[in-house]
């Protein structure tokens, strides 16, 4: 078992949603807990997100999606996560995203479900928490 | 996915596979007990790739150069490998991996390997590791290997420890000429680039940079294999070591790194300062330098985590920084009292 010297936090805007100042406030968020954060930009496709999460060996890949296309673009990265096997890897999703929607997402995958307002300390306390731990 | 052995975990990085790549990184990286062990295995089988170094001042465009430069590669139909380093905070050990923000693309490319790494508190423009993390892309195959250094300008000499050819990226506007005459920028740069060359300005800052190499105010020893700062301080190989032949004189390359304007020209100078390497001892040299940097580097590493064990596990540590500390003892005679402990 390595011990990791820092939590690898990828940060994954996917599809055509444009809004990125959510995930550039838990980026930072992030950082200043002392985690390194990989933020990959915009416009996304759920298959770049995999491929990124897997060269950079990330311990926790974190999608913001607030264009309403979650229930497509989210079981595409976890499936994608799990074939390449990372299926350990811990999957995040905040943005705007229906509470009636969550279950079906953990059931394809996600972790967790962060909405908007969520107190940054609590997604990073929910990822120290959880990452390095079966 | 676990691998039941550095064995297993080298065989399958030999063989290509990106995934145990990305996995052999963060035990290099992180200085994990097997990290040795795979080094050691994998080794041996270095020394294919070109590795190009990336540096510059910061806003200078190296990120999306290096981008630009890696999809020229892979164009080209070779194999990419990239590390782009950006600095960790000092305070919350965090930081914000933006370089790969610049890679672009609609699908993804594992022919293009992309890393991030953090400087983790390390200077020079670099992270410890880097090296390493290069012989692990190196040892995968990978024939092409960028490295972006973090991006303070002057300070990162680092890069020359590890790079075969040095890209020193400016702009127009940034002041450059004047940061550019003082001492090191000069001497660091195999190609100068001026990027961003579609702003005011470029054509002077180009033609001020040739007027400066054309003086000789860049590297006087730029055969003679010269070393990087890193932990012990920058070392030059004596004059009788610089071969016989044509010294190599930097170009400068403008480009445009945005929309591609100029990257054909630098590849072909890169290209160029390749085959100058290769057909004059400049290549051997530099080789050995680095190998140089690099052992004595790692020596003093394992050394200063040792003495800072023992020092610990004899609690001697305390007693002698709370002397120091007040005055009681000196600086000096308090490292030589730890070099001691050390030895007995």
């Amino acid at each position: 078992m390595v011990l990791r010297r820092a939590i690898r936090v990828l940060v994954a805007k996917p599809g055509l949603d444009s809004h990125d100042r959510g995930a550039k406030v838990i980026a930072r968020a992030l950082r200043d807990a002392g985690m390194e954060v990989i933020y990959t930009g915009l416009h996304q496709t759920p298959a770049q997100i995999v491929e990124a999460a897997v060269q950079e060996d990330v311990d926790v890949v974190a999608v913001s999606i607030l264009s309403g296309a979650h229930m497509t673009l989210l079981p595409k990265i976890a499936a994608g996560l799990r074939a390449e096997g990372l299926g350990d890897v811990l999957l995040l999703a905040g943005g705007i995203i229906p509470e009636e929607d969550v279950p079906a997402l953990k059931e394809a995958g996600v972790a967790e479900v962060f909405g908007p307002g969520t107190d940054t300390a609590v997604i990073v306390g929910y990822i120290q928490d959880h990452v390095g731990k079966d | 996915m676990a691998y039941e052995d550095v064995e297993q975990l080298a065989r399958a990085l030999l063989s290509g596979d990106r995934r145990a790549l990305a996995r052999a990184i963060s035990i290099v990286e992180d200085g994990a007990p097997e990290a040795r062990a795979l080094i050691k295995a994998v080794y041996p089988f270095t020394g294919r790739a070109r590795i190009i170094g990336i540096t510059g001042s910061p806003g200078a465009g190296k990120s999306t150069l290096v981008s630009a430069l890696a999809r020229a590669y892979r164009r080209e139909g070779r194999t990419v490998g990239v590390v782009a380093v950006d600095p960790s905070s000092p305070f919350t050990g965090g930081a914000l991996l933006g370089d790969r923000i610049r890679l672009g693309g609609d699908e993804p490319d594992p022919g293009l390997f992309f890393r991030s790494l953090a400087s983790r508190g390390h200077v020079g423009g670099l992270s410890w590791a880097a090296a390493d993390v290069v012989d692990m892309m190196d040892a995968a195959g990978r024939q092409v290997i960028l490295v972006e250094t973090v991006g303070a300008g002057q300070s990162e000499v680092e890069i020359m420890g590890l790079a075969g050819t040095i890209l020193v990226v400016t702009m127009p506007g940034a002041g450059d000429e004047i940061q550019a005459a003082k001492a090191g920028i000069l001497e660091i740069g195999d190609i100068f680039v001026v990027n961003k060359a579609d702003r005011d300005g470029a054509d002077a800052v180009a033609a001020n940079l040739e007027m400066m190499l054309d003086l000789g105010e860049g590297k006087v020893a730029v055969d003679a294999g010269h070393h990087g700062a890193g932990a012990i301080g920058p070392v030059r190989v004596a004059a009788e070591a610089v071969p016989a032949g044509p010294r190599w004189r930097p170009p400068v390359v403008k480009t445009v790194a945005r929309d591609g304007g100029g990257v054909d020209e630098l590849l072909n100078a890169i290209e160029r300062h390749a085959a100058y390497l290769a057909s004059t001892g400049a290549g051997a040299l530099r080789r050995r330098a680095r190998a140089a940097e690099r052992v004595l580097a790692v020596a003093a590493r394992i050394l200063l985590e040792e003495l800072k064990e023992l020092a610990q596990r004899a609690g001697r540590l305390d007693a002698l920084l709370a002397e120091v500390a007040g005055r009681r003892l000196d600086v000096y005679t308090a490292a030589e009292e730890l070099i001691k402990g050390r030895a007995e």
